[in-house]
């Protein structure tokens, strides 16, 4: 029974949420949820939004199933977990739609397609399913995060290069490079907004965070 | 004219991978040789033809704002569209299910060659794509939706055909030991969607 005594923020408990930021990121280590991960990260707010979203589901996703996980039938798992997440991203959709219309209409159909993130039905098979709900939240957030973070990363590079721009919620877009760079002849670098650009920017990504940790190369 | 334009664009202007990244996770993961590969793409085009215009029909008789008129006039004010996820969700899991056993009873030689990735393409992200992007754009007729479905569908493959036969020969270069694997795919793929987009802009 001692894990009923565990503190809520133990060292193994914390640990859940810090290694998917880092050795076992979803996206550039376990290669989850990239499929609606890069088309919605040419400006920064959709990159938080999307991120944020995500990480919504992930947790409340894990959280239901590892309330229910002595409940469902093994055999019919995979429709159950689908019902579930898709009744969560519908409530996102709609929250998104009555709150942040613009962004929602950025985000087009990536809203929905955070049903079939493979982050979000990965980490209910891999974890929710066998484990309690506190520890299963926490390896939400965590995966939410670190997903996020990858995106936020990414969307920052593309919109500073690309745009001159950040856009951040509430405040919209902010110019980060002075007027004057462009009157000295400055020019965006307008081919890092195309699509193809966000997966040379996560190559590199993957390249700088594998050349630091070298446990992580592949054979 | 109409539809051949959107078989043609469906396949290279608005591929699947290389503008809208989706079904990676199944194309990184499963484009090691161009055999299997080949498998799993004649089955997302199978399944693509099927979901897509069954999706179609789904929205335009049941989902949209008004599309339940046939039921009576009192339905007329009825709107559904927020119920498409899960929908949508749900044709995609028991189309799957049932296009596998339906090519069990009568295709064997196929269901041996697709057997394995038939279940896994229930999840995967082109499909869902697929509908939700024939949603978005308003196709009119059925006729357009399934062109675009097959044509989305043949886009993929083709992405996916290409990188595994790149793959297949990259083994023999001596790439950066923290690129290799992953990193490496993600660039290439990159570089391929760089030459797609020379595709842009063609109109017929």
């Amino acid at each position: 029974m001692s894990d009923i005594k565990e503190p809520l923020f133990s060292a193994n408990n914390l640990k859940l949420i810090t290694t998917p930021l880092g050795a076992s990121n979803p996206i550039t280590i376990q290669v989850l949820g990239i499929c609606s991960a890069l088309a919605v990260t040419a400006k920064l707010e959709p990159a938080i939004v999307m991120g944020i979203s995500v990480t919504m589901v992930t947790v409340f996703s894990n959280l239901i199933l590892s309330l229910l996980r002595n409940t469902i039938p093994s055999r019919i798992r995979i429709i159950v977990q689908l019902v579930i997440v898709a009744a969560l991203v519908i409530i996102v959709d709609q929250v998104l739609k009555a709150f942040a219309y613009e962004v929602s209409k950025q985000l087009s159909v990536f809203v929905g397609l955070i049903i079939t993130n493979c982050i979000i039905m990965g980490r209910i098979e891999a974890f929710a399913l066998g484990n309690k709900p506190w520890p299963s939240v926490l390896d939400g957030i965590g995966n939410g995060a670190g997903y996020g973070m990858i995106l936020i990363i990414v969307a920052f590079f593309r919109e500073l290069f690309g745009s001159g721009t950040l856009t951040l919620p509430a405040l919209g877009a902010i110019r980060v490079i002075p007027e004057k760079f462009y009157a000295m002849g400055y020019v965006n670098n307008g081919f890092i907004i195309l699509p193809p650009m966000a997966l040379i920017v996560v190559g590199i990504i993957i390249w700088v965070q594998r050349s630091r940790n070298t446990n992580l190369i592949e054979s | 004219m109409e539809l051949f334009n959107i078989f043609i664009k469906s396949i290279f202007i608005d591929n699947m991978v290389f503008a809208y990244f989706l079904g990676m996770c199944s194309f990184l993961a499963v484009s090691k040789t161009v055999k299997t590969s080949f498998g799993l793409g004649i089955a997302v085009v199978f399944v693509l033809a099927i979901t897509v215009p069954v999706d179609f029909l789904l929205t335009k008789y049941v989902l949209n704002e008004g599309a339940l008129t046939w039921l009576g006039a009192d339905y007329a004010t009825v709107d559904l569209s927020f119920l498409s996820f899960i929908m949508y969700i749900a044709v995609i899991a028991s189309m799957v299910q049932l296009v596998e056993m339906i090519v069990e009873k009568f295709a064997p030689a196929l269901y041996s060659q697709l057997g394995i990735f038939l279940p896994l393409i229930a999840v995967n992200c082109a499909i869902l794509g697929g509908s939700l992007f024939m949603q978005e754009r308003a196709y009119e007729s059925l006729a357009e939706a399934t062109v675009f479905g097959i044509g989305s569908g043949i886009g993929w493959m083709l992405a996916i055909v290409g990188i595994a036969a790149i793959r297949e020969k990259l083994r023999y270069s001596n790439v950066p030991a923290p690129l290799r694997g992953l990193g490496i795919t993600f660039i290439v793929t990159g570089l391929m969607g760089i030459a797609f987009m020379s595709f842009m802009g063609i109109q017929l």
